[in-house]
């Protein structure tokens, strides 16, 4: 059965169509990466995976089973998400936090039991972050907060982890950081789906790539194969250089100088 | 941690006891401790009897239950809003309340008829509010905090209005819109205390949903949190205590706005252990904020809305620069 399965797929806020016609379908667990311009539909198509937002037409199964036959709380076990913008403005230590990844696996008044308490600090550990557990989260560094939210979703012990953009404020160490987390976690048997805006950081660390331009899914496939000259000149609109990465093998692009400084091919 | 929220727990209702004790105890009469036991045991003066029965312990109580009910509602209303400076007030409930009830006075109505009158409008601006910030299936609480902002500046103008067209009623119009609980009796507990105390009850279970909303609304709704249905239940809910409290006691101020933060700097931010800690300190706050309301002035009785704002504002001043300290010093 497919972990993942997006059918025919379309989205609109009020008139603007901004998802027209997803499908695709994941049999195993690794990292997915999105990429495309600005605007062309990553986050709203994760918001549809996850459920928060009802698609008017086609269909998201997770596991076989449709996404809206799913109750608000069972969705929480099988879909985590880490939001693009964090907000941290409370008070709440790190742990609390972390703690409210099992919240859909308690009863309203049932306080949080030694099995939760476990998990939580599995989690954190997996994370790098039980020593920050009774740090205020607003203490921390986007970096380490990143990794604070990426510990609740994986105490959700979700099967599906949905990312949104989690690098695109961070410096280049919590980058590779965040990254080589997300690539461990996809090994442990976590499907992860992944927005992001560096290409090369997508090339480098994902699996498969999913291309999307104007609500469509333009090309898929490995990094090798997907990441082609003409497909970047179609999604972003911009003319770049394909190389091979000497190191991991996979494409690595940077945007071609033609017109203003010719570029030393080496 | 437990131990220490034990002991915190504990000394708050200690103090409450203690402050319903010399609430009662206290006044233009001063009736001492066995007379009070008397009392209660069935015995006593015809006097001290009148006095207790009928006048302190109903309203000793009504401010404990107005205290309470506003102090819950403010802290879920912060947390809701994800906003330090929302209080019970900020859906518009006062301006509603105080409109009703100015009409009811420049009408000539009773107590009563000035309490249903704020009750009713003041649940209605809410509804107003809510309505306008709707859309689709979704509250968006930016446009709910500034709907409440704008229509209580309306409210106010037109109750200025009525107040100048109105000389006779100026100073009763006043005294309402700040609050006390000189006219209580039996009957406004009857109705205001089983409404304002099932009220905190239902927005209670809802605690750990709010926590998660504090981090923000659509990532709760990612951890199983119904974050639409608790936000309406809760405000709904919340509107209609502050609503009560409103017309049993007046616009009261500060309350909803200083107790959940207090409470807030000494149990910390979980609504589990919050909630019940500001419902207990607010009933603290306000039954000794009416005491002071007694006696200060003895015999005249003044709003308790002066109270709670010359003690209350200080305090709080006195809280910010000092947890300002704290965060300069880490």
């Amino acid at each position: 059965m497919a972990i993942l399965q997006v059918d025919k797929l379309h989205f609109s806020y009020g008139e603007r169509e901004v998802l027209r016609g997803i499908d695709f379908t994941i049999n195993k667990n690794m990292v997915v990466g999105i990429i495309g311009a600005n605007g062309s539909g990553k986050t709203t198509l994760l918001k549809n995976i996850s459920g928060y937002l009802a698609p008017i037409y086609g269909n998201v199964f997770v596991l076989g089973k449709n996404i809206k036959d799913f109750t608000i709380k069972e969705k929480a076990k099988y879909i985590g998400y880490v939001p693009q913008d964090i907000v941290y403005d409370f008070e709440f230590s790190c742990y609390d936090v972390v703690m409210m990844g099992r919240i859909p696996y308690l009863k309203r008044f049932q306080s949080e039991r030694k099995e939760d308490r476990d998990i939580v600090r599995e989690c954190m550990e997996i994370t790098n972050t039980w020593q920050f557990k009774d740090k205020s989260i607003k203490e921390l560094s986007g970096g380490e907060r990143q990794r604070v939210y990426i510990a609740r979703a994986l105490a959700q012990k979700a099967r599906i982890l949905l990312m949104d953009e989690p690098v695109s404020h961070l410096d280049i160490k919590y980058q590779v950081e965040i990254l080589s987390l997300v690539k461990d976690l996809s090994l442990k048997g976590i499907l992860v789906i992944i927005v992001l805006h560096d290409i090369n950081l997508a090339s480098q660390f994902c699996d498969e790539i999913f291309i999307m331009k104007e609500g469509k899914i333009i090309a898929s496939g490995s990094p090798g194969n997907v990441l082609t000259l003409n497909n970047i000149k179609s999604a972003f609109l911009v003319d770049v250089e394909v190389f091979e990465n000497p190191i991991t093998h996979t494409p690595y692009v940077i945007p071609s100088l033609n017109g203003k400084e010719q570029l030393k091919v080496v | 941690m437990r131990v220490k929220k034990g002991i915190y727990f504990g000394t708050a209702f200690l103090l409450l006891v203690f402050t319903m004790i010399l609430s009662i105890s206290a006044g233009a009469v001063k009736i001492p401790l066995q007379e009070i036991l008397n009392v209660f045991l069935g015995g006593g003066s015809e006097t001290s009897r009148t006095i207790i029965l009928n006048l302190r312990l109903p309203r000793a109580i009504e401010s404990a239950v107005v205290g309470m009910g506003l102090s819950v509602v403010g802290t879920f209303f912060q947390g809701l809003l994800r906003n330090p400076m929302a209080d019970p007030y900020v859906l518009g409930v006062s301006s509603g309340a105080a409109f009703g009830a100015t009409i009811a006075i420049v009408l000539g109505l009773g107590i009563f008829g000035i309490s249903f009158m704020a009750f009713v409008t003041s649940l209605m601006t809410v509804f107003f509010v809510y309505t306008i910030s709707k859309t689709g299936t979704r509250v968006s609480m930016t446009t709910m905090l500034l709907a409440g902002i704008a229509i209580s500046a309306f409210m106010s103008a037109i109750i200025s209005l009525m107040m100048l067209l109105n000389h006779d009623e100026f100073s009763r119009i006043v005294f309402w819109t700040m609050g006390g609980f000189s006219l209580i009796n039996w009957n406004h507990v009857a109705y205001s205390t089983p409404v304002i105390l099932i009220g905190s009850f239902v927005m209670y279970v809802f605690s750990r949903d709010v926590n998660a909303i504090l981090t923000g609304e659509e990532v709760a709704e990612h951890l199983g949190v119904n974050t639409e249905l608790v936000k309406k239940i809760i405000l709904i809910t919340g509107s209609l205590v502050t609503a009560t409290a409103v017309s049993v006691g007046g616009i009261i101020g500060f309350v909803g706005l200083i107790v959940p933060h207090i409470s807030r700097l000494i149990v910390g931010p979980d609504n589990r252990v919050l909630v019940p800690f500001s419902a207990i300190s607010g009933a603290i706050f306000l039954t000794f904020a009416d005491l002071l309301a007694r006696v200060i002035l003895k015999p005249m009785e003044i709003p308790i809305g002066i109270i709670t704002a010359a003690f209350g504002g200080p305090f709080f001043l006195y809280l910010l620069i000092k947890s300002k300290q704290k965060s300069e010093g880490m």
